[in-house]
Formats: structure tokens, C-alpha cells, sequence
């Protein structure tokens, strides 16, 4: 017994004098199980690429060694889930969170975090009320629902003052289309119509005829690939010959698929410069191809919101929450999306916001509204 | 049933007292021995585990009790839920005490059960579980949707930053001092869950005990014969749904000030059919059975995070997604007990010798002597 | 356009699928007296199991009537045999049993089909391979393509079939006989059991058939496409009257046009207090007030024709 005793001081001094390398712990939570596993392994492997960059570089806190560990969590796109694993990565000490995935389990977990003042920045949650709750501790790095609405309102005013709009229901939806609403009327176009649907339908030839009745030049989109699909489709055989358009939740390789030829001349947006055109795109791809294969979208967000986090705490010098926590508000990086800083609230500043169109079977970009000037 | 121990333990009042005490102190310390040993997320699982043994026990009324199919259980939760959420949180501005909002929402729920319940209780079994399902999707729908013209719900978005519960004026989701011992929100709301489940379970025995619910008990087996006994069975039915919905609006008004955090996705159909499963699963009408069942069903998913590695391990990758198990092991379970073992995991002692009679010697003597009174 | 007319016909199309899907329903309903929650999962096994063979079929260039027909065949064949199998195995022995057992079994049925075509297919959508040309037609003022056409056709046929299947043949007055009583049915010699086999297996045909209209209908097929579809059906079989063929017919067109009525014009009807968001709800609605007022449905006694 008192041997090993011995044997274990010794280790211990041992490793004390060539400097102990103080490892700390950063969460990185998403959906790694379920129907959106690809995209919270995306997150996962993004931040894991940042880490591991900035672990090679040797880092040191005030004047101390360090390394950082990525701990990763699953939370089945759940709210419930997600309370749960935000409140174990808190009791096993993460410093600092990137995450959630869903708008739906990052504002029930940012409430634990704020609680026990750990930073958390979310590369892809949306909803404009994530960053509203009064928190100092949320961030996120996409733009959220309501400057992708705002593009998307003021681009369908562009092709036609009539806008017709059906949301989906959901928190996503519903949010995106009350901001296209906004932003048509402030761009002096005219809403004719609202309808509605849910994120299970099928058959939208009701709501269609209805708006086609209307005769809108524009159908706005707030939704999912599985309905956007069947829907244009409908729009076609009911003969409405209008642009269709949507948000990011239908700009999707699935929406192609599932529409075939109803898709062609469709429009969506998307948050963030499109992946070739990030000022680190061509670098990240190849680094992160190396590694991992290939980006599905989450991956340089994640990566850059691992680095916003480190990096507060390598200027604040310590790892404290309470330290680092005004450095990271404080943030001005360039990252690989493009140059970070937040605004009051913990937005990203100027996000921009990309639209795309179906031409030939393929989502090609046209233009990127937003975004910090260029320099 | 064989006793193991001599038969005067069972029946000595100062064994039974010491051991009350022993169950007693063990409840009280579990929170503490459970973070030691497997963290303090297991501590917020356990709270999630009482929240759906109160929900469990009054769906048990209407099912194991009475006998009646509900599949929309789940619209009691949310009504308790909501109501909670919208007077105590910035949704209107109005921010009441809980204590006062926890017992007025579970009434509301009661009255929801009436209402439902008075016109639909003529219905036969199937068709009462198909009307309380349409009734469970109706109230959801609304939810969703009652965000105009007034905004009432905040529709799919659904309500943040309700208010938790607060102790002598410190909110129970904030760490405490208490003594000297450190109390985490989890701890606390384990206590304060604790103590309602304690009532529930209570008020659940004497229910069952009660002339109402021998009277539940004798319509459950045969409504002509109860009726012809002189039992009023429209009033006794209503009342078995008024209690059910009572407990479900409890327990969602106490899912309100946990979670923070209230939106429809979290009151969907399969979240009634989560509870049936507990119920049936448990064995109906027992409530130490039901109990089990609510605790092992909301461990099942915990534990099924370990398949993920564990498949990586033997096969190298992962087969099957944990969480894509989980709903078919809830209906593999639900088909198995129903054919192989209708009385549950932990029948009622008098439900088991009905369904399976130990020893039919028994069961005709009985019988007999039951003939030989009537002569 | 005919706005009116166009929403009437798209009601009726929409009313036609889910009048074969409410079939079935009655059908086991009449015979058993259950509610075979798993009847929607039957319809969604049969759309995908048509979407995937015919995108191999379609891939290796067979002609496309084959390689339709082979989808139906393919898809008939896994719903017969599985409608038959949940019957022998999840319903049978309970036929005796307290009447909530066989319910919970059928919940528990449904979520387990459910699952395992989401194991088997995964979680995307499946495509309908664009192996039909739509060719959309005017008629006065309203649009209908040759695949609504189509899908009214088929629907059309196999509905009479089965009228001609149960009232002229000698399964049909066994049917019949037995959902009358069968314990009297089996006593002048009706084998009960393959009865109510044979009524599964017809019913599940009826469903696969379904399944591939919707998916070349919507275009799609998905593993969850089956529960929101067999309750909208289930309600429109009770609207109907449950065990009456006609009645499911019936139902299941007027079901199909007040959703579409309602869903157009429940809007300008309410001055926007209500809106297309509450078109899910007509069916719940429709179904409590039936049950709770008029629980025979509309075509009222459930005597002679409750197959």
C-alpha cells in the first residue's frame, strides 16, 4: 500500500516538474444520433478540427502550458435531451460550449448554461428568441430568422410586388415567414395571402388553389424539404407559373431529389457566404477533407465558433467563464466564415445571407445580401 | 406468494415502522449517493423519472382503475403546462406564484377533463380512445396556432423564460447553500418532486382503497353489472377523468417552471402513448407496477446511449441508431406484454391470481364455496 | 378559374385515397370489432416497397406499365403477407381478451411497423421515380392532370371489386356470416379463421394499392407517411359508418372535400380568425361529433352489408 503510494507521488512530482499541461475541457453538443446525425457529427467534426489546430500550436494561459479537450454530447435534437447533457457537461467542468443544433434544444439549455455563466455559442441555431433572453452567456455565429427573412422578403419584392406566403407551423417556419412579412411590406410589396400547413402534410393542393386565386407573382416557403418538394410539385399541375422560394430548411440536395423537374427556377437562402466563397473556404475543405470527408454545413461554423471561444480565453489569460466571458463579446477574428464580432445581443454582426436557384438540376448562388463590408 | 422471512415480520408495526424510516432516509440521500456515484445529470434524470411517475399514476386512474382508454392524456399536461407558463412569464408580463399557479392549473386541467370526459363517456372503449386521441391532437393544434389574432400561446415558438419555482425567495433552479451543503437546482427539484410524487402516490392509494374506486374497479370488469349495483356510472366515469387530467395538469405546470420552457412539440402524441406504455408496462391498476414502469421507461433512453459504443465495439460501426431503437422497443414491449403477460411487469397481487390463478385448486374451491353460499 | 370546382376536385381526389385506406379499416372493424391501428403502416409498406422496386426497375430501363405492374405486385405480396402475419400474431390470441388488450396491441403493432421501415429504409424521403409524364388538362376552369385521373380509375375499380368480391362470391357471404356472429358462422361450417384472414388479406391489398397512388400522387414516400393518413381514414370509415363499405366510400369523399372546402375558405368565412392551419382538425372534429351524435355514422344501420 505504501508503496504505491510512493510510486504515485513520485508520478506526480514527476509530471510537476517538467510543467504540468492543465487540460481544459470544451462542450460540443448536436444531435450525433437520430434523423440530423450527419449534421451534428458535421458540428462535432468541425470544432474537433479547431481544437486540435490550436493544440499543436502549444497554447499557454498566463504564462502555463496548455491543451484543450473536446468533450462531445448527443442530444437527440431534444429539448428535454438537451437540458440533460447541457447540465452534464456543466458538472464535468466545460469551460465553454458550442452548440446547440436546433433552435428548440439551445434555448432550453442556454438557461443552464446562463445559470452557471458558461459561454455558449451556437454555429447553427436560428430562431431570433435564442439570443433574446436577456443571457449574457449566447452567441451564435449564423444569421439568424430574421435576417434571412429579411433578405428573403426583400428579394422576392424584387421579382414581384404580389408575395403570397405559407409557413409550416413549426417555431423555424413560423418565425422565418413573420420576418418575409416585414420585410415585403417595408420594401413596398403586398402580402395577398397566408396560408398555412404542418411539417407532416402531403397534399397542399387546398392551400395552393387558394393562393393561386390570389394571384401572387411570388409563393414564399417557410419549411422543410419534404414539404417544399411535394409543394412546388402541386403548384406546377394546379398551372401557377409563379416563383417559388424558401429559406434554408428546403435549399437542400433533398429538395433536388424529391421535386425532380418541378424544381427547376426554384429559390432559396441560406445563412452564411456559401462554402467556396468563405475568405478560409478552400483551405477549410481541403484541411477538413483530410480529416473527415466531406463539409455537409455546419462544420466551419462550429470550427470558428471553437476558435472564438479559445481564443477570448487565450486574451483573457484563464480558462474562468467569469474571466474570459467580456474578451469573447469583445471578439474581432476573421475567421474561416468570414470576420466575427457580436453585437450586444451575442448576433453575429452583418451576418450575411446567401440565395441560390435551381438552374439545371443544381443550386447555383446569385447573390449574398448582407454581410460586413468588404474591405 | 412464498414469504421468505418468518410471517411475524410482516406483520410486526415496529418492522414496518423502521423499515418506512429505512426507505424514508434513502430517498432523502439518493440525490447525493446518485451524483457521486454516476454524476449530477443522473440526478436531473431521476427529477424527469418523478415528473413521469406522477403523470404515469394518474393516467393509471383512468386506464388501470376504470378501465378507459385514454390516448390523449397528454392534453392535460399541456393544458397544466401552459397554463403555468403563460401567468408566470413574460409572455403577458404577469408573473404569479407558483404555489398558487401549480393546484389552479391542475383544477383547469380537472375541468378539462369534464369537459372532454361529459360527452364522450357513452362511448365504448375503442371508440373513447380514438376521441380522446382526436381531442389530445385538437388541443395541440390550438396551441400551436393560438398566436393570432391575439397571441396567446406564442404559437410554435412556444413560451421562455417561465419562471421557476422559488423557496424563500431564491429560485430553485439556482445553486443554494443550505447548511453548508451545496444544492444544485436538480437537488432541489428533486425534493420538491419528491414531495408531490409522495402526495400523488398517496392520494393514489387512498383512491384506490375508497368506495370510488371499488366502484371504478366493478365498472372496469362489467359496466351492466356496476350500474345494476347501484353505481351512478356516468358520474364515476367523469370522475375518474377529472382525477387523471388533475395529476396530468400538475405535472405539466411543474414541467412549465423546470424546463423554462414550454412549445407544442413537447405534447405530441407519442409523448401519450410514452405514458400508456409506462402504465401498461407496469402493470395496470398497481401502482408499485406503475411506478416501475414510469422509472425504467424514462432510463430506457439513457441506457440505450451506451448501444451506440457498444455496437462499435463488437461489429465496428453502428448498426442500428440507438434512438431509432428506442420507439421500436417501446412497441415490441407493448405487443409482448399484451400477449404473454397482460398484467404487467408488476401486477397487482389480485390481477395476477385472475389472469393467471397460481393454483386452480384454489380458484374452484373458491368457486364452490361461492355455490354452496348461494344455496 | 373555377375556384370553387377546383377545390371540390381536388377534395374528391384526395377523398378517393383516403376512401381505399378507410376500406380497410371498416372492413377489419365489421369482422373483429377492432381498430387496426396498424392499417396506416400497412399503406405506408405498401408505398414504399412499390417507390423502391420500381426505381430499380425504372434504373434498369424495364418498360414503364411492367415495371408499374411489378411495383404493385411486389408491394400486394409484402402487405398481404404482413397484414396476414400481424393478425396471426398480434390479434388472434386476444380475440378473447378484454376489449383494451387488442387495441394496445394494435398501438403497440403500428409503432413497431413504423420503426422497422424506418430501420430498413432509413429517415429520408423516398422518391417517386419520374417514370410517369403529367399531362395537365383544363376542364372548365380547373386543372386536373392524367395521374388524378388515374388514381380516381384505379380507385374506382377496385372499390367495385370489392363490392362484387363480398356480396356475389361465397368468401363474401362467409365474411358476411361471420361479422353478423361468428360464432354462429363457424357453427354452419364457416372456417372463422381464414375468414378473417382472408378479410385481412383483402384489406391490406386495398392498402398497397393506396400506398402506390399516393406515392406517385405526392411524389414521395416516407416512413411516418402512415399514422396522420390511417386516422384521417379511420375518421372518415366512422363518418361513414364503420363496418359499411359504401359508407367508407362515402366517408371518405366527403372527408376529402371538407378538408379541401375547409382548408380554402374556412379564412374568409371566419375573417381570418381561423385559418389553413386548422384543416388537420376537421377530421377530430368530424369524428367526435359522429361518435358522440351518431355513433352508426351516416349510412346508419350496420346490419346486412358489414363486411
Amino acid at each position: 500500500m505504501r508503496s504505491k503510494l510512493l510510486i504515485a507521488a513520485m508520478l506526480a512530482s514527476a509530471t510537476m516538474g517538467v510543467g504540468a499541461v492543465e487540460t481544459i475541457k470544451v462542450g460540443v453538443v448536436a444531435p450525433l444520433t437520430g434523423p440530423q446525425a450527419h449534421l451534428g457529427k458535421d458540428i462535432e467534426n468541425g470544432a474537433r478540427l479547431a481544437v486540435d489546430a490550436i493544440n499543436a500550436t502549444n497554447p499557454s494561459l498566463g504564462g502555463k502550458p496548455v491543451q484543450f479537450s473536446l468533450q462531445a454530447e448527443d442530444d437527440q435534437a431534444d429539448p428535454k435531451t438537451a437540458t440533460v447533457v447541457a447540465q452534464k457537461l456543466v458538472d464535468e467542468g466545460a469551460k465553454g460550449v458550442v452548440g446547440h443544433l436546433n433552435s428548440g434544444a439551445s434555448i432550453p439549455a442556454s438557461r443552464i448554461y446562463s445559470d452557471n455563466g458558461i459561454p455558449q455559442v451556437s454555429p447553427a441555431s436560428t430562431a431570433v428568441a435564442y439570443t433574446h433572453q436577456g443571457f449574457k452567456t449566447t452567441f451564435r455565429l449564423m444569421a439568424n430568422d430574421s435576417q434571412q427573412g429579411k433578405a428573403l422578403g426583400q428579394y422576392a419584392v424584387k421579382l414581384g410586388k404580389r408575395v403570397a406566403v405559407v409557413d409550416d407551423r413549426t417555431a423555424y417556419g413560423q418565425g422565418l415567414i413573420d420576418e418575409v412579412v416585414k420585410a415585403v411590406k417595408a420594401a413596398g410589396g403586398e402580402v395577398v395571402g397566408r396560408e398555412y400547413t404542418t411539417d407532416k402534410s402531403t397534399d397542399f393542393t387546398a392551400i395552393m388553389t387558394s393562393i393561386k386565386a390570389k394571384k401572387p407573382d411570388v409563393v414564399v416557403f417557410g419549411g422543410m424539404d419534404p414539404q417544399a418538394a411535394p409543394m412546388v410539385r402541386q403548384m406546377r399541375t394546379l398551372g401557377m407559373k409563379t416563383h417559388f422560394m424558401g429559406g434554408d430548411g428546403m435549399q437542400s440536395a433533398e429538395f433536388l431529389k424529391l421535386a425532380g423537374n418541378s424544381a427547376e427556377g426554384a429559390i432559396g437562402s441560406s445563412p452564411g457566404l456559401p462554402l467556396e466563397k468563405m475568405p478560409g473556404g478552400a483551405d477549410f475543405t481541403k484541411r477538413f477533407g483530410e480529416k473527415f470527408g466531406k463539409v455537409q454545413i455546419y462544420a466551419p461554423f462550429s470550427h470558428d465558433a471553437a476558435v472564438v471561444l479559445i481564443q477570448a480565453m487565450l486574451r483573457a489569460g484563464s480558462a474562468e467563464p467569469a474571466q474570459y466571458l467580456p474578451e469573447l463579446g469583445k471578439t474581432q477574428v476573421d475567421g474561416v466564415i468570414g470576420p466575427i464580432a457580436f453585437d450586444d445581443k451575442g448576433d453575429l454582426k452583418d451576418g450575411p445571407v446567401t440565395l441560390y436557384q435551381v438552374k439545371d438540376g443544381k443550386w447555383q448562388a446569385v447573390e449574398t445580401i448582407g454581410g460586413p463590408p468588404a474591405k | 406468494m412464498t414469504n421468505f422471512l418468518p410471517e411475524r415480520i410482516y406483520r410486526d408495526p415496529r418492522i414496518a415502522r423502521v423499515a418506512f424510516f429505512a426507505l424514508g432516509a434513502l430517498l432523502l440521500v439518493l440525490p447525493f449517493v446518485v451524483e457521486a456515484g454516476m454524476g449530477r445529470t443522473w440526478v436531473r434524470i431521476l427529477d424527469f423519472a418523478m415528473l413521469y411517475v406522477m403523470l404515469a399514476l394518474g393516467l393509471n386512474i383512468v386506464v388501470g382503475y376504470a378501465g378507459l382508454l385514454d390516448l390523449g392524456y397528454v392534453a392535460f399536461y399541456a393544458v397544466g403546462a401552459y397554463f403555468y407558463a403563460i401567468l408566470a412569464s413574460p409572455q403577458f408580463g404577469i408573473h404569479l406564484p407558483w404555489w398558487a399557479l401549480l393546484p389552479t392549473g391542475a383544477g383547469i386541467a380537472c375541468l378539462f377533463g369534464v369537459l372532454l370526459g361529459a360527452p364522450t363517456l357513452r362511448l365504448r372503449g375503442d371508440y373513447l380512445a380514438i376521441v380522446t386521441l382526436g381531442f389530445g391532437e385538437i388541443i395541440r393544434i390550438f396551441l400551436n396556432n393560438l398566436n393570432a389574432p391575439v397571441n396567446v400561446t406564442n404559437g410554435p415558438q412556444g413560451i421562455n423564460m417561465v419562471d421557476p419555482v422559488t423557496i424563500a425567495g431564491s429560485a430553485l433552479t439556482k445553486p443554494m447553500d443550505l447548511f453548508g451543503i451545496q444544492i444544485s437546482g436538480a437537488h432541489a427539484h428533486y425534493y420538491l418532486f419528491l414531495a408531490l410524487t409522495l402526495l400523488v402516490i398517496f392520494i393514489a392509494f387512498r383512491l384506490q382503497g375508497s368506495r370510488i374506486g371499488r366502484a371504478w374497479a366493478a365498472i372496469r370488469e362489467d359496466e351492466v353489472a356496476a350500474e345494476a349495483m347501484g353505481i351512478n356510472t356516468r358520474n364515476i366515469k367523469l370522475l375518474a377523468f377529472a382525477m387523471g387530467a388533475t395529476f396530468g395538469g400538475l405535472g405539466g405546470g411543474l414541467f412549465a417552471a423546470f424546463q423554462g420552457f414550454v412549445s407544442p412539440e413537447s405534447f405530441t402524441l407519442m409523448e401519450s402513448i410514452m405514458i400508456l406504455c409506462m402504465v401498461v408496462l407496469g402493470g395496470m391498476g398497481h401502482i408499485p407496477g406503475v411506478i416501475l414502469g414510469a422509472l425504467l421507461l424514462t432510463m430506457l433512453p439513457e441506457l440505450l446511449r451506451y448501444i451506440g459504443p457498444l455496437q462499435q465495439e463488437l461489429v465496428g460501426r453502428v448498426v442500428v441508431d440507438p434512438s431509432d431503437l428506442r420507439m421500436l422497443l417501446f412497441g415490441v414491449a407493448l405487443v409482448l406484454v399484451m400477449l404473454f403477460r397482460p398484467q404487467g411487469l408488476w401486477p397487482s397481487p389480485v390481477r395476477a391470481r385472475e389472469l393467471h390463478p397460481e393454483n386452480p385448486d384454489e380458484v374452484r374451491q373458491e368457486q364452490e364455496a361461492l355455490y354452496d353460499a348461494e344455496r | 378559374m373555377d375556384v370553387l370546382l377546383q377545390q371540390v376536385l381536388n377534395g374528391l381526389i384526395l377523398g378517393s385515397l383516403y376512401a381505399m385506406v378507410a376500406l380497410g379499416y371498416t372492413m377489419v372493424y365489421g369482422i373483429l370489432e377492432l381498430i387496426n391501428f396498424a392499417h396506416g403502416e400497412i399503406v405506408m409498406l405498401g408505398a414504399m416497397v412499390a417507390v423502391t422496386v420500381l426505381a430499380v426497375l425504372a434504373a434498369l430501363g424495364v418498360p414503364v406499365p411492367l415495371a408499374l405492374l411489378s411495383a404493385l405486385a411486389a408491394a400486394v405480396a409484402v402487405c398481404v403477407s404482413t397484414g396476414v402475419l400481424v393478425e396471426r400474431v398480434a390479434y388472434r390470441p386476444l380475440r378473447n381478451a378484454p376489449r383494451l388488450a387488442p387495441l394496445i396491441t394494435a398501438i403497440g403493432v403500428s409503432i413497431v411497423l413504423q420503426n422497422l421501415a424506418m430501420i430498413v429504409w432509413g429517415r429520408q424521403y423516398l422518391s417517386f421515380p419520374p417514370v410517369l409524364d403529367i399531362q395537365i388538362y383544363e376542364v372548365a376552369g380547373a386543372t386536373v392532370t392524367n395521374v388524378q385521373i388515374l388514381i380516381v380509375a384505379v380507385a374506382a375499380v377496385t372499390m367495385g371489386g370489392l363490392l362484387v368480391l363480398v356480396r356475389r362470391t361465397r368468401l363474401g357471404r362467409a365474411m358476411r356470416a361471420t361479422a353478423q356472429n361468428r360464432e354462429v358462422a363457424g357453427l354452419m361450417g364457416v372456417d372463422v379463421n381464414r375468414v378473417i384472414a382472408a378479410t385481412f388479406a383483402v384489406g391490406s391489398a386495398l392498402a398497397a394499392v393506396a400506398g402506390l397512388l399516393i406515392a406517385a400522387y405526392y411524389g414521395i414516400a416516407h416512413y411516418n407517411m402512415g399514422f396522420i393518413l390511417g386516422l384521417k381514414a379511420f375518421s372518415a370509415a366512422v363518418l361513414g359508418g364503420i363496418g359499411n363499405i359504401p359508407g367508407a366510400l362515402l366517408g371518405g369523399l366527403l372527408l376529402g372535400v371538407i378538408e379541401s372546402l375547409g382548408a380554402g375558405y374556412i379564412g374568409d368565412l371566419t375573417g381570418g380568425f381561423l385559418g389553413s392551419h386548422y384543416q388537420d382538425i376537421f377530421a377530430f372534429f368530424i369524428l367526435i361529433l359522429v361518435l358522440v351524435f351518431r355513433p352508426s355514422g351516416l349510412l346508419g344501420e350496420r346490419v346486412p352489408d358489414r363486411a
